[in-house]
């Protein structure tokens, strides 16, 4: 019989929230909060603990998938400042390790909600796993100035897995809350990779700043907001909007287009003046932004289940 | 083979060890309530059943 001493000792041993940081547990909590919103706004009720089971195993898909790019991008982890504490690149976690517990969640969770809700949401969630991990950490993240476009792709459908886990299909509503996800995250980031742009540079990711510059990033950045306010108002003409969305959606994409008017406009010289601030100040606005549009999706689904929504707006999706 | 001795390596893991312990009795038992709830909703598929209801057709609730 082996000895338990062959078994290899290391200075450090993994303790389990090393393992749990894998699954980047901040991302998750963004994941089950729109997966949720996209199960309890959709038409179909779902059992509490089917809806628990199910938003579980989307939450787990997401950290799988968390932990395969951390295994892929180990390498360029340990150069950036942002993410060399992570289990990886630190050391505390190998990297066989990770990539063993990425394929083995993903592989369980896609199984799990197969079971637990139905063969369209598994399918979906497998496709998001495959997107964000293939498509964008392997194939894209490194290669092109858009990376961020394709890749809010995978963090956009959550709120679509929810939604299919409660009506087994796909309708417009589920796909303008992945259009709103999708083209938020390109200004949201770029934002970021504003002021982070020597870490991305160092790492040789081709983030737009480091790649085509900071003034056509922030013509970017205002590029997208002006196409990020119609997908945004849209869903309000859906069975799932209503006014109180419509009131609170236009005061945030007027105050979101004021943010982006701003980043647009100043210098060189303003930014290293103030330290980046407007950037900043921007980038946190966006999170703002996203969660306040889907917190008034919850209000209006409320609403609509008290009885006590105004039927002003016409439904035209 | 029981373990007869208490090696290093026991406590150096007992927290993973529990944390392990606890995650797969809450997958049994979230397995366990999922299939409780399913096999009390109607079906469609099979008549025999006491959960028979013909409307629920297509349904995954």
């Amino acid at each position: 019989m082996a000895d338990v001493s062959s078994i290899d000792t290391r200075e450090y041993e993994a303790q389990f929230g090393d393992y749990v940081e894998l699954l980047k547990p901040r991302v998750m909590r963004l994941v089950v909060f729109t997966a949720l919103v996209g199960m309890l706004v959709a038409p179909v009720p779902v059992h509490p603990v089917i809806a628990f089971a199910s938003i579980l195993c989307i939450a787990i898909g997401a950290g799988a998938s968390g932990a395969l790019n951390m295994w892929w991008d180990r390498d360029i982890d340990a150069i950036m400042k942002r993410t060399m504490g992570r289990p990886i690149p630190s050391g505390r976690v190998q990297p066989g390790e990770a990539l063993a517990i990425g394929l083995a969640l993903s592989g369980l969770s896609v199984m799990l909600l197969a079971v637990f809700a139905n063969l369209a949401a598994a399918g979906w969630l497998a496709f998001t796993i495959f997107f964000y991990v293939v498509v964008y950490s392997i194939g894209l993240k490194r290669r092109t100035p858009q990376n961020i476009v394709i890749g809010g792709a995978a963090g956009a459908f959550p709120p679509l897995l929810g939604w299919v886990v409660a009506t087994g299909s796909i309708s417009v509503e589920p796909v303008l809350l992945v259009a709103l996800i999708l083209i938020w995250t390109p200004p949201h980031f770029w934002a970021l990779a504003l002021w982070r742009n020597e870490d991305y540079k160092a790492a040789g990711i081709p983030m737009l700043p480091v790649a085509r510059g900071e003034r056509v990033t922030r013509r970017y950045i205002f590029g997208y907001t002006l196409l990020l306010i119609p997908v945004a108002l849209a869903p309000s003409f859906t069975q799932i909007g209503g006014i109180a969305y419509f009131a609170v959606s236009l005061v945030l994409n007027v105050v979101l287009l004021a943010g982006a008017w701003r980043l647009l406009k100043r210098q060189e010289s303003d930014r290293d003046a103030d330290n980046f601030r407007a950037e900043k100040q921007f980038f946190g606005f966006t999170i703002v932004y996203l969660f306040v549009h889907f917190v008034m999706l919850l209000v209006e689904a409320t609403l609509r289940a008290f009885d006590l929504s105004i039927t002003a707006l016409p439904i035209w999706f | 083979m029981a373990i007869q001795r208490e090696h290093e390596l026991h406590s150096r893991r007992r927290g993973r060890n529990v944390a392990m312990g606890l995650i797969l009795g809450g997958l049994v038992a979230m397995i366990f309530a999922v299939s409780i709830v399913k096999l009390s909703q109607s079906q469609s598929e099979d008549s025999t059943a006491p959960n028979y209801v013909p409307a629920t057709a297509g349904a995954s609730e």
